[in-house]
């Protein structure tokens, strides 16, 4: 015969349990950080501040001034020896698939470094060079000063960590903006048709 | 302190978490004199405790809790209080509650599950933490399957050789020797 108190102690048990499950990896989609940070950017895209960026030719502008038309974003830091280099890879090929560094193309690519110390204008173009990238279609930055840098840091939520040999680790993604400006997608590094497809995804109204 | 066990993804898991469910069971024997009535009613057979035991693992199992904890003080907060009294406490309060075939459940289950998480943080392509290198993510997982067959290993021994346990002072196993002690059942 079981006890008086059994079902409602175990049913309070459950349910919390459950709850916190349940809110922890929203809906029982999720496990990781990364895949719950996507899933809210695509439920809810994300105004960005307006950060000001120098590019590879030494050209200041800002993140606001991409208004009107999407844009793939990733981080980078140019001495980094593997992912920034598939993310560089990425991007040539979303570049070569819209029509090159021509006028006229559907959408923008700019990669900012998080190592403005080190990055220099020569390690951003030298970077720029190994992929093909041209300002103004596809921009390789830096953040003009530390304030912006940690804006987009926390605004786009990217999480760096030294790799214990002189580098960095990173949560890297390619970032997609829409016409808007806000953030509007987190994506892992894919092949560039797919990025692109997104890309078209997202600017149409 | 909080750097020192979290700074490495094996640690946090493997030695943190441990210790803060040992904090539990600590009290649990401390306060078990203490325990209400209603409280021994009704946590029948150890059930509602063991469910509150696995549900709070689960959770801080999650990669997203691991990386809110490091990222976030109140989430850790939240980790050292839940940890030692949600999932400590119910486990050494409803443990002696259990009847030996619900502790062999537990066993069966939560052993493989830890190797095969172990596996899964091995086979993982990605890193699944945001505050964790491959590498300690490669480490974790390796703890964690040796912890499983650690684990496994001393289990089995109980089962089948003997422990010494409260109150025994000789080895006696746990299973019966079959088929010794094995009775056909009665028509």
């Amino acid at each position: 015969m079981m006890p008086r108190g059994f079902l409602p102690l175990l049913a309070i048990v459950a349910a919390t349990g459950i709850v916190a499950l349940d809110w922890e990896t929203e809906g029982f989609r999720v496990v990781t950080s990364a895949g719950a940070r996507q899933l809210s950017i695509e439920r809810t895209p994300r105004l960005l501040p307006d950060v000001p960026l120098v590019d590879q030719d030494g050209h200041a502008f800002s993140l606001s001034s991409y208004k009107g038309r999407p844009v793939l974003v990733d981080f980078i830091y140019t001495r980094c020896p593997t992912l920034c280099g598939v993310l560089g890879d990425d991007f040539h090929g979303v570049l070569q698939l819209t029509g090159g560094a021509a006028a006229g193309a559907p959408l923008d690519l700019l990669s900012i470094s998080f190592d403005p110390e080190n990055d220099d204008r020569e390690a951003l173009q030298f970077y720029g060079d190994r992929y093909g990238a041209r300002a103004p279609r596809w921009r390789i930055a830096t953040p003009a000063d530390d304030r912006g840098l940690a804006a987009l840091k926390q605004s786009f939520g990217v999480i760096i960590i030294p790799d214990g040999l002189g580098g960095f680790i990173h949560n890297s993604a390619v970032y997609l903006l829409d016409a808007q400006g806000r953030l509007a997608r987190i994506l892992d590094p894919d092949s560039p048709p797919r990025l692109f497809a997104e890309a078209l995804r997202v600017a149409a109204p | 302190m909080r750097i020192a066990l979290e700074s490495d993804m094996a640690v946090h898991m493997m030695v943190q978490v441990p210790l803060l469910i040992g904090i539990g069971l600590l009290l649990a024997s401390g306060v078990r004199p203490y325990e209400p009535r209603w409280l021994t009613d009704a946590d029948w057979l150890g059930i509602p405790g063991i469910v509150a035991v696995v549900l709070g693992t689960s959770f801080w199992m999650l990669p997203r809790a691991l990386d809110g904890a490091v990222a976030d003080p109140l989430v850790d907060v939240a980790k050292f209080l839940s940890l030692p009294l949600l999932v400590g406490l119910p486990l050494g309060l409803c443990w002696r509650r259990m009847p030996p075939l619900g502790r062999a459940f537990i066993w069966a289950n939560f052993i493989p599950k830890i190797g095969a998480i172990g596996g899964l943080y091995l086979a993982a392509p990605t890193r699944l933490c945001a505050y964790y290198r491959l590498d300690q993510q490669a480490a974790a997982g390796w703890t964690l399957i040796v912890v499983a067959v650690v684990l496994g290993t001393l289990w089995f021994i109980a089962a089948f050789v003997g422990w010494p346990a409260h109150g025994r002072r000789q080895f006696s196993p746990a299973a019966p020797s079959w088929p010794a002690q094995w009775t056909p059942p009665r028509p």
